[in-house]
């Protein structure tokens, strides 16, 4: 589905953000990043679909290569890549509608998107994926009047607008408070698996990428280190990922909660 | 360590004077001497004589008091003028903001590649380092007395200043919202209209109005140059000594001035 192949980034500056990174991402599956600030885990994410250029490496999905696309191309291979982003990045003066709605940009004339008038069944999409993230009644508000929680409700309603074929998460809960960010995980992880989606996902968070993920990738100074299921993820790990610490507490504290995220998976499966 | 320190450092003095803008003494008081000789200099070369401002006071109070009653006699001539002024005004504004979008957005270092960047702030550079009057002699010169030559000075110098001011809004917006938009596969008109507009508009509407407001100002006195508007027939009551036609031209001004400040000031402040 998606393969990365020797992906890399050194920014001006000299500094090698990421450094020939392998990955291949074959079923739907929700994917977390993990890693120290400053590995690469944005990098990674934005190399993807360009957002950030990459010096090096191939972006290969369903068999067309992002990186050797012109402009126009890689627009439309856009419209097919969703990403939801740590500051939300709402257009804060515009509707939460508006916002909703601006998935379907890749698809509408200049016309359609100048005088907001978007098909008739992108606005029932819209609306039912309100619904479903838990805004219904909202479309008239302006993303700035709405609280951090809600804006990434309308962040992940917008991405899931353009009916994409993988979900790329930049930190989606930092911005967030510790409850927030966890029912906000849940709905993007079950998001991810009721639409068969494979989601990568970057997180700080350790206890909620073990809880929640089908598989995690370690990344350390623009490097792969770790890849397999949150199971195999233990104390050498971590300390291999983000240097030596007392992992004992981490690991320990999400163990009973592991379980119970394990047994979510199945009953979603 | 530090105490040992402290023990061995010398007794601090008891006064203490703010240092000097310029530390330089010989620079600091050279200066001082110079920008003096200078203002002496000057004012004995602008022949500022007090005998002439003596003489001058009687006259000006003589003015004032023909000015007094103002004549409103000839109120269509006056309305004229004034109606003509708000014409220019409108026209120049409307057409300068419809402009000015492409060229605040030219001049926009975040968004414009560079080619159209120093294009786009050479023009600006160039339409706001002349005055209004400037502008409008010259083109009255080349196309002859009349609104049109106004009109055309007013929307030369409403590109240039909302274009500019655009232009710094644009580069202060947040770029994760248009990156956003981007990420959807938005072509840039889309993201343009989605991304970048919804975040300078209520900026943009404000700096229009302001700028309609300062175009009313300039209308009133591009007349003088010929360039149409109630500027002209002020400039010929003064030239005939009419001047209690001229206090009701300047009365005139100033209420209209007032309306169009007061206006302009309430709309900007409902707009966020």
């Amino acid at each position: 589905m998606l393969r990365l192949e020797g992906l890399s980034k050194t920014y001006e500056g000299g500094i090698a953000a990421l450094d020939s990174c392998s990955l291949e991402f074959a079923r739907a599956e929700v994917v977390a990043i993990i890693g120290p600030s400053g590995a690469g885990k944005s990098t990674l994410i934005r190399c993807i679909n360009r957002l950030v250029e990459p010096t090096a490496g191939r972006v290969v999905l369903d068999g067309g290569d992002l990186t050797a696309m012109s402009h126009r191309q890689l627009r439309r291979a856009r419209r097919e890549i969703a990403m939801i982003f740590q500051e939300f990045n709402l257009v804060e003066r515009l509707t939460v509608m508006e916002n909703v709605l601006s998935g379907r940009l890749g698809y509408v004339s200049i016309l359609q998107a100048a005088f907001r008038r978007f098909p008739p069944h992108d606005i029932d999409a819209a609306f039912a994926l309100l619904d479903r993230v838990g805004l219904e009644g909202f479309e008239n508000s302006r993303a700035d009047q709405l609280s951090g929680g809600q804006r990434q409700r309308v962040g992940i309603a917008r991405a899931l607008m353009q009916e994409p074929k993988i979900l790329l998460v930049d930190e989606p809960t930092s911005a967030l408070d510790p409850k927030t960010a966890r029912t906000i995980f849940e709905l993007i992880c079950g998001l991810a698996r009721e639409r068969g989606l494979p989601a990568l996902i970057n997180i700080h968070d350790v206890g909620l990428a073990l809880m929640f993920a089908e598989r995690v990738v370690g990344l350390a100074r623009g490097h792969v280190v770790f890849d397999g299921p949150p199971a195999a993820v233990d104390e050498a790990v971590l300390t291999r990922i983000y240097g030596a610490a007392d992992w004992r507490q981490t690991l320990r504290r999400e163990e009973p909660e592991a379980g119970a995220g394990s047994a979510r998976r199945e009953a979603a499966s | 360590m530090t105490a040992q320190a402290g023990a061995a450092r010398p007794a601090r003095p008891r006064h203490w004077r703010k240092p000097p803008l310029i530390p330089n003494p010989a620079l600091r008081w050279g200066l001082i001497v110079a920008v003096l000789a200078y203002l002496v200099w000057g004012i004995g070369d602008l022949e500022f004589d007090l005998e002439r401002i003596a003489r001058g006071i009687p006259r000006a109070f003589d003015m004032l008091g023909q000015m007094v009653p103002p004549d409103f006699a000839r109120w269509e001539l006056l309305l004229d003028g004034l109606v003509e002024s708000l014409q220019m005004a409108i026209v120049a504004t409307a057409a300068g903001a419809v402009v000015s979008i492409p060229i605040g957005l030219g001049a926009a270092a975040n968004v414009a590649p560079a080619p159209v960047y120093w294009l786009s702030r050479g023009y600006i550079g160039l339409s706001r380092t002349f005055p209004e009057v400037l502008i409008a002699i010259f083109f009255v010169k080349a196309f002859g007395f009349g609104a049109f030559a106004g009109v055309l000075t007013l929307f030369i110098a409403s590109t240039g200043f909302v274009g500019k001011l655009l232009a710094e809004e644009i580069e202060a917006m947040d770029p994760g919202q248009v990156e956003a938009v981007r990420a959807t596969g938005a072509g840039p008109v889309h993201v343009l209209l989605f991304g970048i507009l919804p975040q300078v508009m209520p900026r943009f509407i404000g700096l229009c109005i302001y700028r309609l407001d300062i175009n009313l100002r300039e209308s009133t006195i591009l007349g003088i140059v010929g360039a149409g508007g109630v500027g002209a027939v002020l400039y010929n009551s003064f030239s005939r000594y009419e001047y209690d036609f001229s206090a009701a031209i300047l009365l005139s001004i100033i209420a209209v001035v007032l309306v169009a400040e007061w206006a302009s000031g309430v709309a900007r402040a409902r707009i966020t």
